[in-house]
């Protein structure tokens, strides 16, 4: 029997960097209409994803996660800067570039099958054509028999896995994922990143991942990407820090309990929730201590 | 405790029980029908006039006359005083509100007997004759409005270059168009229908470009990344996305169209069911304008059951849970 040698994140991180660019995003920023004048909600962001890279975004709630996935995307125009997929500037969304929302977004009237579908459809698929490739990811996010019915009948989790299957079936060069997994619980969720590592792992999918959960953030990702909220020096969001996760894929959910998790976790919180002066604690006033009556101990 | 509990559901906005079932949509229908019955038959409740059986003594008053109670007392009180015979009546409602059982026989009779002038049409050709406008009238305002709807609801162009205007149009009572449609189609069905499509075109754009625009947008930027083009987007999400709403508004619209119909076959020479009532209205046969009225809202309820019933089988993804 011969024994793995000894997981070098040096080296992975070279060979990653050895890798072609997918999509970059040079200089960009973006601005909404304010009262006064626009408001910055992005800007000078850089970045340069590489083929099968799986990157996670993370940053405090308003620092433009979301606009930024939606620019990349093409949904939302930016104001500076240019976005590159493999080298081409884009301007618009595109079928290289599929989109998972946090909402599912499925549509109604189509069936489970008819959702997945509509992609290869887009693309000037016959019927019969199209149902063959949906199939095959319907069979990879295991819901297969769930084929015929509405999306309405289905659960959040077997939702957010039809709206992947969907996203894929296109075979996107990149797959961008807005908080994907948030509206879903605990335990869902935890099977859900395991599905999403499985097909990351298993088909030639690049992810740029958006997430609030910092865990979860450094389970799934390769690099992460920090954006920074407003503050002093920044009217919007900002680039913050990129860290790249020295463990080796794929993972399983036990990763949490080794240090360099803990390393990439704590760096996380330092940065995302700088520590505060801390405040004085509101007191609750006696008179609803007493009406709240039960005695909890 | 527990009444209370039941009684609270009956607030829940939106919620389950109670009242869902075919329970109240009887009561809905039995209780108007109930005070029109009461005031009919219980004569205390209305019944201002009499209904002169003999004259009695009076010069003035004849057998089948109606009077009002107050002058029925008073000639009376007059005949007594000069010792003549007293009129004998009865106490009834005025003509124009006919007993429900003289609406039922005269429903039988309008599908039974012919007309009384030669000539007349039938109660069912009149009615035959009105939907054949509406069909014809709004189904060109649908042909019409629903694309242009669409295309508003769609496109922020369109919005600007037709809403405002469509808007401005809406105000102008099509009716008032009488006299132009008259001269420009003669007076048959032509101005009627013309009429029936300026009034139902107008409401149809801006409803339909409402709910085009009321369509989540997420579908719609879910379709772009899935590489959907401009055409795609409107053709294979917005259309089916919108149609079952469009259905809807369909539905109630087509109300608004009878509205129409009505003013609309008053104009050149005058037709349908609208013709039917006014004629009998001349015959004073309140109790066959009834029945021409009640033969409208029935024709529209079982229209609007038979489209309700077709839109869900049309979107059968609309609630299958
Ligand atoms: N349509 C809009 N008009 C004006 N301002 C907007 C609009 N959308 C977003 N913003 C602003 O842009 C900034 C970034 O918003 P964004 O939704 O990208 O944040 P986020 O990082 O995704 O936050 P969250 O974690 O809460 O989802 C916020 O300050 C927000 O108020
Ligand atoms: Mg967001």
């Amino acid at each position: 029997m011969r024994s793995e040698p000894p997981f070098d994140p040096i080296a992975r991180a070279a060979r990653i960097a050895a890798r072609p660019v997918v999509l970059e995003a040079r200089g960009l920023g973006k601005t909404y209409p304010g009262a006064k004048g626009r408001v910055p909600a992005l800007s000078g962001i850089d970045l340069a994803i590489r083929r099968r890279e799986f990157v996670t975004v993370v940053g405090p709630s308003g620092s433009g996660k979301s606009t930024l996935a939606r620019i990349l995307a093409g949904l939302d125009e930016h104001d500076s800067g240019e976005v590159l997929v493999d080298g081409h500037p884009v301007r618009g969304p595109g079928r290289d570039r599929g989109m998972v929302f946090q909402a599912y977004s499925l549509f109604p009237w189509l069936t489970v099958m008819g959702n997945v579908m509509t992609g290869p459809r887009f693309a000037g698929n016959g019927r019969d054509a199209a149902r063959s490739i949906a199939l095959q990811y319907l069979e990879l996010v295991g819901l297969e028999h769930l084929a015929d019915r509405w999306p309405h009948q289905l659960s959040g989790g077997q939702r957010q896995r039809v709206a992947i299957a969907r996203a894929l079936a296109n075979e996107p060069r990149v797959l961008l994922m807005d908080e994907p997994f948030g509206a879903l619980d605990p335990h869902t969720r935890a099977t859900l990143q395991g599905n999403l590592i499985d097909l990351w792992f298993n088909i030639p999918i690049t992810i740029i991942f958006i997430t609030h959960d910092l865990d979860e953030a450094v389970l799934l990702a390769d690099r992460i990407v920090v954006l920074g909220g407003p503050d002093a020096d920044h009217a919007g969001g900002w680039l913050r820090e990129t860290i790249t996760v020295p463990l080796p894929v794929p993972r399983t959910p036990d990763v949490v309990l080794s240090p360099e998790f803990r390393a990439v976790r704590e760096r996380l919180d330092s940065l995302i929730h700088p520590a505060e002066p801390p405040r004085p604690r509101e007191r609750i006033p006696v008179y609803r201590l007493a009406a709240a009556g039960d005695d909890v101990r | 405790m527990r009444s209370q509990v039941v009684m609270m559901r009956w607030f829940v906005v939106r919620g389950v029980a109670p009242g869902a079932g075919w329970g109240f949509v009887i009561v809905g229908f039995l209780a108007p029908l109930l005070l029109w019955c009461a005031v009919s038959y219980v004569p205390w409740l209305w019944h201002p006039d009499i209904l002169v059986e003999s004259p009695g003594g009076s010069q003035t008053f004849a057998a089948g006359m109606r009077v009002p109670v107050a002058a029925f007392a008073a000639e009376n009180a007059a005949l007594a005083a000069a010792g003549s015979a007293p009129a004998t009546g009865q106490a009834v409602n005025p003509v124009f509100l006919p007993a429900p059982h003289a609406v039922a026989v005269a429903f039988v009779t309008a599908f039974t007997t012919p007309p009384r002038r030669t000539g007349d049409p039938w109660l069912h050709e009149s009615l035959l004759h009105s939907c054949a406008l509406i069909a014809q009238g709004f189904g060109l305002a649908i042909l019409v409005g629903v694309p242009l709807g669409i295309l508003c609801g769609a496109y922020a162009g369109m919005s600007r270059l037709i809403e405002p205007f469509t808007d401005f149009l809406r105000y102008l009572p099509a009716p008032a168009f009488g006299a132009l449609a008259v001269a420009i189609f003669g007076i048959s069905d032509g101005p009627k229908i013309s009429i029936i499509v300026l009034a139902t075109v107008l409401p149809t754009i801006l409803v339909i470009a409402n709910t085009t625009r009321s369509l989540d947008k997420a579908l719609i930027d879910a379709a772009a990344t899935l590489g959907a083009s401009n055409r795609q987007v409107l053709l294979r999400v917005v259309l089916p996305g919108i149609a079952p709403a469009v259905w809807n508004d369909l539905r109630i619209l087509l109300g608004a169209a009878w509205t129409t119909l009505i003013v609309a076959e008053l104009i050149g020479q005058m037709s349908g069911i609208s013709f039917f009532i006014n004629q009998q209205g001349k015959y004073r046969n309140y109790d066959f304008v009834f029945v021409g009225i009640i033969a409208i809202g029935l024709v529209g309820l079982l229209t609007d059951q038979i489209l309700a019933a077709i839109g869900r089988l049309l979107f059968p993804w609309k609630r299958t849970s």
